[in-house]
C-alpha cells in the first residue's frame, strides 16, 4: 500500500461541519450524550479532585450537601444556558463566536482556549501516567513536584500522548465510542473503591459510617499548610469547575448534534455519578492511603488506586484519564482549526497532541489542578456571556446580533472590552479584597453581560427593528 | 453470538462490584478481591466493544 493510502486508511476524512450547521442526518439522540458526559466527568481528575477536598479539610455534611446543590447547579447551567443556544444554532463555540465578534478577536479566543485544553488533557495524561509507570516501578511524583523527575516518566507521558492523539484524530465518533465502552465499567470501579477504602477505614455498620465520615475522612480539620474549605467552596466548585464547558459555551461543539435542547439534561448522570460518587469515593480511597502511609508527601492517584484495588484500580485510572483526554483534545483542535481554516483537522489534532504531551511532563498541572481549573474556567466565560447575550437579548435590547456577520466586519470592540474588563476585575477582587478565585465566576459573568449589552446598544444600534 | 457476549460483559461487571462487598463483609481477602476485579475487568474489555457502540448504532 502507498503511503498515501496507508495515511487515508489509518486517518479518516472525517467531516465535524466546523463552519456550516450540523444537518439533520447527523444528529443524535440523548443516549449518545449520557454515555459522552458519562465518560467524560467519570475522569482522571476525579481522582485528585476528591482527595484535595479531604486535605482541604471540609466537613462530611458540607460536602454531601454542597455537591448536591452545586451539581444540581450546573446541571441547570447546561439544561437552560448552553443547550438552547447549541441546538437553535448548531454552530461550533468558535464559529458562533466568529459571527458575533469577529475573525480578529475570535483568533485570541481560540488560542487561549486552544492551550487551556491543551493543559487540561495534559494534566489528564500525567494522572494516567502514574499508573502506567506503575510496573516499571516509575519514581512518582509528590506533592511539591513541579518539574518532571525522571527520564522514564517523559516517554511514558509522550507514549500515552501519541496513543491518546490517534484516537481523537477519529473524530468525534470514535471519542464517543470509546467513552461508550468504557463508562460503565469505570463508574462501578468508584464504587468497588469507595467500598474497600470504608472497609479498610474500619467502616462496619450504617452508625459506623457516620463516625468514621465526619471523625476521619472529612473531619473539618485541614491539612498542614492547606486552607480550610465550607460549603460555599464545595457549591462553587461543583457548579464552576465546568463554567468553560456551560455557561463559557464550550459544549456548544458538542450538543450542536442534539437533536433537542432537553439533551443538556442529560450531564445529570455525568455529574451524579462523577462529581458526587467519583469525588467521594476518591476521598475515601485518599484517607485510607493517608492511614495506610501516615505523612507520605507521595500524589500519584495510580499508586493509591493500585494499593486498594489492585490491577483494575491502576487500570481505571489511565481509562480515566483517557476518556478526558480525548474529548479535549478534540476540541482544542477545534480551537485551533478556527485560526487555522485550510489546515486539516488531523493535522491540526497532531499539533495539539505533542503540545498536550509537552505539558503532562510537568507534575505542576496535577498537583495545582484546583487552582487550574479556576483560572480556566474565569479565562474563557466572559465569550460565554457574550454569546448568551446576543442570542437572548439582542432584540430585547435593541442591538444587532452576530454584529460582525451582519456588518462585514472582523472586530466587536464591545465583545473585546467585556473580555478583558471583566477579566480585570476579577483579578482585583483577588488581589485586592481577596475574594478567592472559586467565587469570582458569578459576578464576573454578570458583568461581562452587562458590558456586553451596553456597548452594543452604543455601537450597534437597530435603527429600525423590523430590519432583524 | 451478541447474547454471549453480552452476559460476559454483564458477568465483568458483576465480578467488579460483589467482590468488593465480599470484602466489606469480610469474606474475601484484599489480594482475592483483587483478582476477581482483574477477571472482571478482562471480561468487560474482551466482550464490551463488540456489541455497545453496535446497539447505539442501531437505535
Amino acid at each position: 500500500m502507498s503511503q498515501a493510502g496507508l495515511v487515508k486508511k489509518l486517518i479518516p476524512q472525517t467531516n465535524e461541519f466546523e463552519r456550516m450547521p450540523v444537518p439533520e442526518a447527523h444528529l443524535k439522540g440523548s443516549k449518545s450524550f449520557l454515555g459522552m458526559f458519562l465518560g467524560e466527568h467519570t475522569a482522571g481528575t476525579e481522582f485528585v479532585i476528591g482527595p484535595l477536598f479531604v486535605a482541604h479539610g471540609v466537613g462530611a455534611v458540607d460536602l454531601i450537601l454542597g455537591l448536591v446543590i452545586g451539581n444540581l447547579l450546573a446541571v441547570l447551567s447546561w439544561g437552560l444556558v448552553t443547550a438552547p443556544i447549541a441546538t437553535a444554532k448548531r454552530m461550533t463555540l468558535y464559529y458562533q463566536l466568529e459571527r458575533i465578534t469577529g475573525k480578529n478577536l475570535v483568533r485570541w479566543y481560540n488560542l487561549v482556549n486552544a492551550l487551556m485544553f491543551c493543559f487540561l488533557a495534559g494534566s489528564m495524561i500525567a494522572v494516567s501516567a502514574t499508573a502506567v509507570g506503575i510496573p516499571f516501578d516509575l519514581k512518582m511524583p509528590s506533592l511539591n513536584d513541579w518539574l518532571p523527575q525522571t527520564f522514564g516518566w517523559v516517554i511514558t507521558v509522550f507514549l500515552m500522548g501519541a496513543v491518546i492523539t490517534f484516537v481523537a484524530i477519529q473524530g468525534y465518533n470514535q471519542v464517543s465510542k470509546f467513552a461508550n465502552i468504557m463508562s460503565p465499567w469505570m463508574i462501578l470501579v468508584f464504587l468497588a473503591a469507595g467500598i474497600v477504602g470504608l472497609s479498610q477505614l474500619g467502616v462496619t455498620s450504617f452508625e459506623s459510617l457516620g463516625t468514621i465520615a465526619q471523625e476521619i475522612i472529612w473531619n473539618g480539620i485541614p491539612l498542614p499548610g492547606m486552607s480550610r474549605f465550607s460549603i460555599w467552596h464545595i457549591i462553587f466548585f461543583a457548579w464552576f469547575c465546568n463554567m468553560a464547558m456551560h455557561i463559557g459555551m464550550s459544549d456548544l461543539t458538542i450538543l450542536r448534534y442534539a437533536k433537542n435542547w432537553t439533551s443538556g439534561f442529560t450531564v445529570f448522570a455525568g455529574l451524579f455519578l462523577g462529581h458526587f460518587i467519583a469525588w467521594i469515593a476518591s476521598g475515601i480511597l485518599y484517607a485510607s492511603f493517608l492511614q495506610a502511609n501516615s505523612g507520605s508527601q507521595e500524589f500519584a492517584p495510580g499508586q493509591i488506586a493500585y494499593q486498594t484495588l489492585g490491577i483494575a484500580g491502576a487500570v481505571c485510572v489511565i481509562i480515566a484519564g483517557w476518556t478526558t483526554a480525548n474529548p479535549t483534545i478534540y476540541r482544542a483542535g477545534l480551537a485551533l482549526q478556527g485560526i487555522f481554516p485550510k489546515v486539516p483537522t488531523w493535522k491540526i489534532t497532531s499539533i495539539v497532541g505533542i503540545i498536550t504531551s509537552l505539558a503532562a511532563c510537568f507534575p505542576a498541572l496535577v498537583m495545582k489542578l484546583l487552582d487550574f481549573v479556576a483560572i480556566y474556567g474565569l479565562l474563557l466565560m466572559p465569550m460565554g456571556a457574550v454569546i448568551f447575550a446576543d442570542f437572548y437579548l439582542a432584540k430585547k435590547i435593541g442591538f444587532r446580533a452576530e454584529a460582525c456577520l451582519a456588518n462585514k466586519t472582523n472586530f466587536n470592540f464591545p465583545a473585546f472590552l467585556s473580555w478583558v474588563v471583566t477579566l480585570v476585575f476579577c483579578l482585583g477582587l483577588n488581589q485586592i479584597y481577596g475574594v478567592e478565585i472559586f467565587f469570582l465566576g458569578l459576578p464576573g459573568w454578570f458583568l461581562a453581560v452587562l458590558i456586553f449589552i451596553t456597548l452594543s446598544k452604543i455601537y450597534y444600534p437597530i435603527k429600525n427593528p423590523s430590519s432583524t | 453470538m451478541k447474547n454471549v457476549l453480552k452476559i460476559g460483559s454483564y458477568l465483568g461487571l458483576i465480578l467488579t462490584i460483589i467482590p468488593p462487598l465480599l470484602f466489606f463483609y469480610g469474606k474475601l481477602d484484599l489480594k482475592t478481591m483483587n483478582l476477581w476485579l482483574g477477571i472482571g475487568m478482562i471480561l468487560w474489555m474482551i466482550t464490551a466493544p463488540f456489541w455497545i457502540n453496535a446497539a447505539k448504532e442501531a437505535e
